[in-house]
């Protein structure tokens, strides 16, 4: 069923490409242009051993172009940062912090939404191979790993926006479980 | 009469062979042990014990520079390869095994023995729906990916529980896959070695076997322009014992070739050059015969203090010779030899000494130089007059020694000039003495200052410890050891919430103490009553209980597994940590050594030892500050030597005192003694040396020496006037003693170093001060 959903999306986005020739470097340009600032977020994981899907939710900030802070608020704190090349997680009073490059799974989950936040397409296609569908105001990126450490973790990520805008990501792993997370802007100019 | 002399003769030769069968047993080594304490505190043997066996006394830092990060991940990659299956390392890591993956399944398969949240509590209905629910949670977060995997066997979250007690704290960078340095310029690994940092044979096998894996994998791989470049204590041990064992026969034949020279010039002749040697060998080889015999071991920098001593020993038979050839062998013995035993005694009082000295090297060169000196004085009065026979002839002194000896009548013209400078020095030095000493032990070390910022430039490449910190605790057996390391963990917990520590390491978290690991196993309940109490407690849970079979049966097996023991943790990296911390002592017992993190804001990563010390109080922990405990020792020896150098100094006043028996004569001869200390170390504060330990010890030795050059003089000031032949024998026997002592300044070892550069000057200014100061006006004393 929610399976199903993610695929109406993109299908939705295969509808809308037809329209105009949007194509990656012009969607990178305008992702460049972001200023960066805070975002709510919601995020669903759907995992084949539960019945239902786990829930979290909480803010994002984003300082371009090194800086990511996702604060999970519900259903327990959790604060993780990537700042460059550092991952850090905080947890019950908790603190990792780990190196990017040893650990295909922080770049698998995180690095992959800071470079399409930044427009850094030299890191994304480092690591995957990316598609567009739609246009400016309404595109669907999809990136699928060639890092044989990604792909063994991860069949693909889709990712939705508008403009600079990052409206919804989504993690499909090669088990089928995945994460969809949708991502609403706090107006904070 | 002549049989007597065959039988001393004979009784020489005896004690010669008996000297070389102990010194041909003799064990030599070089490591740090000449510098650890002979009688340590409890927290000082915590010093020694880190330092000759701790972890980081085994870990070697690698890093290979040139070419590109690609090319050195490769190199790096093979290297790796092909060290791992070598017994010779616990382990070689460069980063490409991701953390603790390899580590995974020991901590899966004992997650009931080592999580701390394994309690009859956590098994029952409500313990088992809050431990779930939280597990759920966790599956939320980007941490919880990694654990996804193991939710149907651990839906209550123990293998994290557990992975939660390790702190990583900082990682390397890196580079292509694998560890590099800050810069990512070069790239780093990091091996630990199973030879003990003490263990030198061992650790220099390990360094020339790791340089030939390089070179092997370089050609293998058609690579070059790339370098190895190794650090590490063990690396600096090696080093060490080259140096000392390049510079040993270096130092020697610097020291025996100008010895030879000044001999051969002064005797004109091969026979006597060779019967004075024979008093300064003797001397030598008693010497390290008598160390080995007392100490077991004799260290490397004591035999390299030998070239010293031969310039010293080497005095005796000058004396007789140049002395004894004027005025025939009793007359010698008669007139002379009551001088030369004064010297001879006052030589053996500076040198005992050192002998009471906390510092096992500074005892050892005290023994050494003691049994050095007598033996040569001895072979001289009693031996070399056998041998030499009344058959020999050293040439009369040419006629320069005439005109000095004219010339010394005016020497005394000169004390005012003495005395002005004398007191320049005393008032620079004065003004000075703020920076006049250097009050670190690491200025006795052998490691350069570019090896040693090389070493701390990857240590925080590799962010590999230091352990500046550390508990230790003392048990009967591994039990009891486990135990207090729980019970000082408990401690220790408090003091990380309240934020006084960063965290701590230790090995009752990869092996608990049976009793700990008895009372997680019976809290887990059997399957039949864990499966009812999961049914109740998941009935609204996102996770049915009918998809947790492999969670009852893991559970199942860790209750029929039973405790888990040391030898469960063999081939898993967890083994050399446990090892690394928990460890059999040689003589019985074993010994917990918790490594201590500072908090993260702490100032200079500082930790308040009197918190430590009251948290620990009663406890049989003890807190040890490695850093505090290196200075305290260094400035123990330094007090020690100070209090040593004066009694030493004061024993040979009082010799002195009562063999002069003229207050006069004593106070001039102190005086010319003190004055060239004074100058001595004006002019090394004026080279831009800091002094040290064996600069002091080096003062008590020009004292300890130079009397015997200012006995000579002080004999005309006792009626006996100066001859030329007297003259001469006391400026070569000088000169040789500077030669001596003055080799060991080129030492690059700064314990020899410090020796040579204070007593070989000392010795020259002591013999021209002597001259103006204890040389009466005229040559001769005004009253008789």
């Amino acid at each position: 069923m929610i399976r199903r959903f993610g695929l109406i999306l993109l299908l939705l986005g295969f509808a809308t490409s037809a329209q105009a020739a949007f194509d990656i470097e012009q969607l990178m340009a305008e992702l460049t242009q972001h200023k960066g600032g805070r975002a709510r977020f919601v995020e669903k994981r759907h995992i084949a051993l539960l019945d239902k899907p786990v829930q979290s939710s909480g803010e994002m900030l984003y300082n371009p172009p090194d800086r990511l802070e996702k604060r999970t608020l519900l259903p327990k704190a959790e604060t993780m940062v990537l700042d460059k090349d550092q991952l850090s997680l905080e947890r019950d009073k908790r603190k990792l912090s780990i190196n990017l490059s040893s650990r295909p799974e922080a770049i698998a989950f995180v690095d992959s939404i800071r470079s399409t936040l930044s427009g850094n397409r030299r890191t994304l296609e480092r690591n995957y191979t990316l598609n567009l569908q739609g246009e400016s105001k309404q595109w669907v990126l999809t990136l699928v790993p060639i890092e044989p450490a990604i792909s063994a973790l991860l069949q693909r990520i889709t990712i939705n926006g508008s403009k600079s805008q990052v409206r919804y990501i989504e993690y499909l792993q090669v088990d089928g479980d995945r994460s969809e997370i949708t991502i609403e802007p706090i107006d904070n100019q | 009469m002549k049989s007597l002399k065959l039988r001393i003769f004979l009784l020489w030769l005896l004690c010669m062979l008996a000297g070389s069968v102990v010194v041909w047993n003799s064990r030599f080594s070089a490591d740090m042990s000449f510098f650890l304490p002979s009688k340590p505190s409890a927290e000082q043997r915590a010093l020694v014990g880190q330092l000759q066996d701790g972890t980081v006394s085994r870990l070697l830092m690698l890093s290979i520079e040139g070419a590109d990060a690609a090319q050195r991940a490769s190199v790096s990659r093979e290297l790796r390869q092909r060290l791992a299956n070598n017994p010779a390392y616990v382990s070689v890591q460069n980063g490409e095994a991701g953390g603790l993956e390899g580590e995974r399944d020991v901590l899966l398969r004992y997650r009931y023995q080592l999580s701390p949240s394994v309690s009859p509590d956590r098994f029952t209905e409500a313990g088992l729906r809050a431990a779930v629910a939280n597990t759920i949670d966790l599956l939320s977060s980007p941490a919880g990916l990694m654990f996804k995997p193991y939710l149907a066997r651990d839906p209550t979250g123990e293998l994290l529980e557990v992975i939660a007690q390790f702190n990583p704290g900082a990682q390397p960078e890196t580079r292509a896959g694998v560890w590099a340095s800050r810069n990512g310029e070069r790239a780093m690994l990091l091996a630990q070695t199973r030879a003990q940092g003490s263990d030198t044979d061992g650790q220099a096998a390990v360094i020339a076997d790791l340089q030939q894996v390089f070179a092997q994998v370089l050609s293998a791989q058609h690579r070059s322009g790339m370098t190895l470049q190794i650090s590490g204590p063990g690396k600096f041990a090696v080093q060490a014992r080259e140096t000392i064992q390049a510079e040993v026969s270096r130092l020697f034949f610097v020291s025996m070739a100008g010895i030879v020279g000044v001999l051969l010039w002064v005797y004109r002749s091969p026979r006597l050059l060779a019967l004075g040697l024979l008093p300064m060998l003797s001397g030598a080889l008693a010497g390290v015969a008598v160390v080995s015999l007392v100490h077991g071991t004799v260290f490397g920098i004591t035999v390299g203090f030998g070239s010293a001593l031969i310039g010293e020993a080497v005095d005796y038979a000058i004396y007789f010779f140049v002395q004894s050839g004027r005025m025939g062998l009793d007359n010698w013995r008669r007139v002379f030899w009551p001088t030369v035993r004064l010297g001879v005694l006052t030589s053996a009082l500076g040198f005992g000494a050192l002998l009471f000295s906390g510092f096992p090297g500074l005892s050892q060169l005290g023994l050494y130089a003691l049994s050095g000196v007598v033996t040569a004085a001895l072979v001289t009065r009693f031996v070399l007059p056998t041998l030499a026979g009344a058959q020999f002839c050293v040439p009369a002194p040419r006629p320069w020694v005439h005109r000095v000896l004219t010339g010394l009548v005016h020497a005394h013209r000169l004390r005012a000039l003495v005395g002005l400078l004398a007191l320049l020095a005393g008032g620079y030095l004065w003004q000075q003495r703020a920076s006049l000493w250097d009050a670190n032990l690491s200025a006795l070390s052998t490691v350069s200052q570019a090896e040693a910022a090389a070493d701390s430039r990857m240590r925080a490449d590799l962010a590999a410890p230091d352990a500046r910190y550390l508990v230790t605790i003392g048990a009967a057996d591994q039990e009891s050891a486990l135990q207090a390391a729980e019970r000082a963990g408990a401690q220790l917990d408090r003091l990380v919430e309240q934020g006084v520590i960063g965290g701590y390491d230790s090995p009752a978290r990869f092996l608990p103490s049976t009793l700990l690991q008895t009372r997680r196993l019976v809290s887990l309940p059997v399957a039949d009553v864990l499966q009812t109490r999961l049914r109740a407690a998941l009935i609204d849970s996102p996770l049915g209980a009918d998809k947790l079979a492999p969670f009852v049966a893991d559970v199942q097996a860790a209750r029929s597994a039973g405790v888990m023991r040391r030898a469960d943790l063999n081939g898993s990296a967890l083994a050399l940590v446990v090892d690394s911390m928990l460890m059999p002592v040689h003589s019985g017992g074993w010994t917990v050594m918790m490594p201590l993190r500072p908090a993260a804001n702490a100032p200079d990563a500082d930790i308040p030892p009197e918190k430590l010390r009251t948290a620990l109080a009663g406890s049989g922990a003890l807190f040890v500050d490695l850093k505090a405990e290196f200075d305290a020792l260094y400035s123990g020896y330094m007090d020690q030597a100070v209090r040593l150098s004066l009694a030493g100094f004061l024993a040979i006043v009082v010799l002195l005192a009562l063999t002069l028996r003229s207050r006069a004569r004593l106070l001039r001869v102190l005086l010319a003694l003190v004055l060239t200390v004074l100058g001595v170390i004006a002019l090394l504060h004026l080279a831009g040396v800091r002094l040290h330990l064996l600069h002091l010890v080096g003062m008590l030795l020009i004292v300890a020496v130079g009397s015997n050059y200012a006995l000579f003089f002080d004999r005309a000031a006792g009626g006996e006037p100066l001859d030329a032949a007297t003259l001469l024998s006391i400026a070569v026997a000088t000169l040789t003693t500077a030669i001596g002592f003055g080799a060991l300044a080129l030492s690059s070892v700064p314990v020899l170093q410090a020796i040579g550069v204070t007593v070989g000057p000392g010795a020259v200014l002591a013999l021209l001060l002597s001259a103006v100061l204890v040389y009466p006006a005229g040559g001769r004393c005004p009253q008789k």
